[in-house]
């Protein structure tokens, strides 16, 4: 074991990921500290899968490197795969299998020494709360159950890594919340690095750092208040009963680039309390309600990659469609 | 059963021990090894064996074409064809044919849960785990074939309803050449669920197979004295060295006469020499080995 392996979980050189003319991956570099809780944020469609992919032996890098757990994910792919755990977007389970029986035949795949799975079986359902569900069949169990024994079968090996792949994406907000508290659970009681991928800005915020990605690219990579505080400027949300008036003319007077988000007309500025009394003085209509916010992780986004992440989406979808044909064909 | 779709709120705190750590021992997986290997092998082929168990349907559903073929079939020809069957059941003569039919159904569905696998995704459970490709294909075609010749079993029971006797030695020689098809099958089935990724392709392409292959066996006629393009077919077709041997077996415990035993059973020819039943047994099995091995190339190439 290299000193390296142990201050980073992952590292990641110059990584590109083509398929044919669609360049997913354009060259992304980084790397993640042993035992924190690394995000990946970006409209679907940016590469965040695809580098999860390419991290976990999955897809072959086109170019570039990457170790985790000090491990080459090309050169040795065992000793990678054997040092991480996976929960994916979709369900790998085998609804035909009790959740005991999809948890032993994870242990068998691994080679868990046999006299050490059904404890660590024992433990790992406990921590998700599924253990007195240990015999039912995994079709009967709803999406956030589901999603949590995955969490559970991802840890079985006790790996280094766990790579979450939009963990949270189509449940609840109740269950989302809960899926949080395992994994912050998980990294304050486990030697365990967390690699997570997410689309939703709120998510991103229990992060210790998180790495914006669109396009194939990694735009920035910081804590979650570096980040927020690298923009400088607070949100201003303004509710009028002329809204484009109202947009033109603080385009006009205070020469501030305002949009339209939620109904509401938005903009940033430094400073936000103190810049309302101008507002009220100089915009020249009557203002029906404001309000100021300090910079969201959205702001974040918006301010790094000049959209919101779900125009980004939308524009992405048509790229993504592309990209399905062709690895359908 | 309708789960609940809010389980937030009933989640127990997770476990932990005095100190108010989370109770996690860390295993230490082993490096790879042959018995990793071995235990991958076995687990997969568990696995088959289980969700077979699980679904009473399909064991049903599997038997409904070769009893068709066995008594609706079989017994309604017989009233046609007893002039030309030297007094021997049609029934007879149709069930070394019905024997593997059994089985290959059943191992063609075995091959196709590898295309639900990938739908909805438990395949890369397996594909990201620490072991070999091979390993998994290989327990994937076992467990194929364990269950097949479990269905083909079902099939040998009903040996006395069609007067063939319940000899120890018929029933493991039959019984061994019907493990041997289910394996080839299961290996066919899996080569072509590499390549195709969807339910219906996978299953047309199935039919286009296995219809064809049943018909020009032999299954439902002697395979001496056809029209040239016909026995061409008949001896390129792999379930000719099945149905031949197992017919074989079954008639040599029977009371047969010499002329029927010529015109039903007159054995495969190449060239016009004869091939013994251990060589077409031997074909069937290199046909599995090669095929598995496509198998297994394609798997280990998917990424």
């Amino acid at each position: 074991m290299t000193a390296t392996a142990t201050a980073s979980a992952v590292t990641v050189d110059r990584l590109v990921k083509r398929y044919d003319e669609v360049e997913a991956v354009r060259g992304i570099e980084f790397d993640v500290r042993s035992g924190e809780i690394f995000g990946f944020l970006g409209p679907n469609g940016a590469g965040k899968s695809t580098t999860i992919n390419m991290l976990c032996t999955l897809v072959r890098p086109s170019s570039g490197s990457a170790r985790v757990a000090g491990h080459d994910v090309v050169t040795e792919r065992d000793e990678v795969r054997r040092n991480i755990g996976l929960v994916f977007q979709d369900t790998t389970l085998d609804g035909y299998l009790t959740a005991e029986q999809n948890l032993r035949l994870h242990a068998e795949l691994y080679g868990v020494p046999r006299e050490a799975v059904a404890p660590r079986m024992e433990q790992v359902m406990e921590m998700v709360g599924l253990w007195e569900r240990r015999r039912s069949l995994v079709n009967t169990f709803s999406g956030g159950m589901k999603r949590r024994l995955e969490i559970a079968r991802g840890l079985l090996h006790s790996p280094r890594v766990l790579f979450l792949d939009e963990p949270t994406v189509g449940l609840d907000p109740q269950t989302r919340s809960s899926i949080w508290s395992y994994i912050s659970e998980l990294k304050a009681r486990e030697d365990i690095t967390i690699f997570l991928t997410t689309h939703y800005m709120d998510e991103a915020e229990y992060c210790d750092r998180i790495a914006i990605m669109d396009r194939g690219k990694i735009i920035v990579l910081d804590t979650p208040e570096a980040l927020k505080a690298s923009i400088g400027k607070d949100r201003i949300q303004i509710q009028t009963d002329d809204n484009g008036a109202a947009i033109t003319a603080i385009g006009e007077r205070l020469g501030i680039e305002a949009r339209l988000a939620d109904g509401m007309v938005t903009f940033g500025v430094a400073e936000g309390e103190h810049f309302v009394p101008r507002l009220f003085a100089e915009l020249g209509q009557p203002i029906r309600s404001v309000s100021v916010s300090r910079p969201s992780l959205d702001d974040v986004f918006m301010s790094y990659t000049g959209t919101t992440i779900r125009d980004a989406e939308s524009g992405a979808a048509d790229q993504r469609r592309k990209t399905a044909r062709m690895l359908n064909r | 059963m309708a789960a609940p779709t809010k389980i937030g709120a009933e989640l127990p705190p997770p476990a932990r021990s005095g100190d108010g750590r989370l109770e996690l021992a860390g295993v230490r997986v082993p490096t790879r090894s042959t018995g990793s290997e071995l235990r991958a092998i076995k687990v997969v082929w568990k696995r088959e064996l289980i969700r077979f168990s699980r679904d009473r349907l399909r064991i049903l559903t599997s038997l409904m074409q070769p009893f068709l073929f066995l008594f609706v079939l079989g017994t309604g020809l017989s009233r046609l064809a007893s002039a030309g069957t030297h007094g021997v059941n049609l029934k007879t003569f149709v069930y070394p044919g019905v024997l593997c039919m059994a089985v290959m159904f059943t191992a063609m569905f075995s091959a196709a849960s590898l295309v639900w696998d990938r739908e909805f995704g438990f395949l890369r459970e397996m594909m990201v785990a620490p072991v070999r490709r091979s390993s998994l294909v290989l327990g994937k075609c076992l467990g194929g074939a364990t269950v097949a010749g479990f269905q083909g079993v079902i099939v040998l029971c009903l040996a006395g309803v069609v007067n063939v006797p319940y000899a120890p030695s018929l029933i493991i020689e039959v019984f061994a050449i019907q493990l041997l098809l289910a394996f080839t099958i299961t290996a066919f089935g899996v080569m072509i669920a590499a390549r195709v990724s969807q339910m219906q392709s996978f299953m047309a392409l199935m039919q286009m197979a296995i219809m064809p292959m049943f018909f020009l066996s032999g299954s439902l006629f002697p395979v001496a004295g056809l029209p040239r393009w016909l026995e061409l077919l008949n001896r390129i077709d792999p379930l000719t060295y099945a149905v031949d041997p197992i017919r074989r077996i079954v008639f040599s415990h029977m009371e047969i006469s010499a002329a029927a035993r010529q015109a039903l059973d007159p054995g495969v020819t190449w060239w016009g020499w004869h091939v013994p039943g251990a060589l077409e047994a031997g074909v069937v099995a290199l046909l599995g080995l090669i095929m598995l091995g496509i198998g297994i190339v394609q798997f280990s190439r998917a990424e």
